[in-house]
């Protein structure tokens, strides 16, 4: 553990609030659908296409293109799961060859 | 039968093509939790009381980095922004359900959202009782997925490096899941090229929030323009 338990406690407390926030926060400031401002509604369309993108970036974030192994194994894993996700369209199957396919690499190849 | 136990047999079938991807996703959440050195507990409490997938894995980086709530705060946030518009589509359907109302929004995760507003009770079942017991399954689901990982996690010791990867895979899934039946790619697209581009110049700790504001204005200026196409 990196935090203390009493601020571990807190992170968590912080993301429970601001995800309880996220699902309520509808009900209480519109009664129907028809007086949602379009602004907003447009908002809620497209955020989730671009925070996916943004997640993506964030995961690679500590990954070096410039030193030794210059991001070949994420590289890969990423590849394979593009690739045997569509052609087997398998969410579970991609996400855990991927990541079996990401613990070999960096414990073997690049180890 | 009494109203309940009608409404719950009428929900279980629905809810059935959830539980595998939750146990599973639930269960690498659990590993991934204790590979960090946080205890069975921890994992569960999260899936109890935060119960958002991708905001979970994010919250295991933010456990695992330096202390700020603020910054946790707004990531979740963005990373969950999606669920306003969930609830703007379920206004209707959740106004009535009275005192299940408040669990009913705090269970709305993607996937008991996309059952729930696809799917009209069947007839004659308690049309809140059966929303009622979709969400609650599918929290289970999650909830015991985390706790077999957890328990896995800490009797059976394996070498966890590059378990990490097990986010970025899920991400990645989405992300082509997204995609497919799009024509409209560019809100996608600007949220992997403009975090791109703040991740360079601000580096890895302090990227997240320009990003963030980034996008949101881009995304604002360009209304008009994205608009067209986009499909939900």
């Amino acid at each position: 553990m990196t935090l203390s338990v009493q601020q571990s406690l807190i992170i968590i407390a912080v993301v429970s609030l601001g995800t309880i926030i996220t699902r309520g926060l509808p009900f209480i400031l519109f009664r129907n659908q028809d007086t949602t401002p379009p602004y907003i509604v447009y908002l809620g369309k497209v955020l989730p296409f671009a925070a996916i993108g943004l997640l993506i970036i964030y995961c690679l974030r500590n990954v070096s293109l410039l030193s030794a192994p210059y991001g070949l194994p994420e590289a890969i894993a990423i590849l394979f799961v593009t690739v045997l996700h569509l052609w087997k369209n398998n969410a579970l199957l991609s996400i855990g060859g991927g990541t079996v396919l990401y613990m070999l690499l960096v414990q073997t190849v690049f180890g | 039968m009494s109203p309940k136990l009608h409404a719950l047999k009428a929900a279980f079938p629905y809810t059935i093509p959830i539980w595998a991807g939750f146990i599973f996703l639930g269960f690498a959440f659990g590993i991934l939790m204790n590979s960090k050195g946080y205890s069975p507990q921890w994992s569960i409490l999260m899936s109890l009381i935060i119960y958002a997938g991708s905001m979970q894995f994010v919250a295991v980086n933010l456990l695992t980095s330096a202390f700020n709530p603020l910054n946790a705060l707004l990531m979740t946030l963005v990373i969950n922004a999606r669920h306003l518009f969930y609830g703007i589509s379920m206004l209707e359907k959740y106004s009535g359900a009275g005192r299940k109302k408040p669990y009913l929004i705090f269970g709305m995760v993607d996937e008991t959202f996309s059952v729930l507003c696809s799917t009209e009770s069947p007839p004659g079942v308690d049309k809140y009782w059966f929303m009622f017991f979709v969400t609650l399954l599918n929290h289970i689901y999650w909830v015991a997925g985390t706790a077999l990982g957890a328990f896995f996690g800490a009797m059976v010791s394996f070498n966890t490096k590059g378990i990490d990867f097990v986010m970025t895979a899920l991400f990645v899934v989405i992300f082509i899941n997204q995609w497919k039946p799009q024509q409209q790619h560019s809100p996608a697209l600007a949220g992997l090229a403009l975090s791109s581009v703040c991740l360079f110049i601000f580096g890895p700790q302090g990227f997240i929030i320009p990003a963030m504001l980034l996008i949101v204005l881009v995304l604002s200026l360009f209304r008009k323009q994205v608009e067209k196409g986009i499909k939900i």
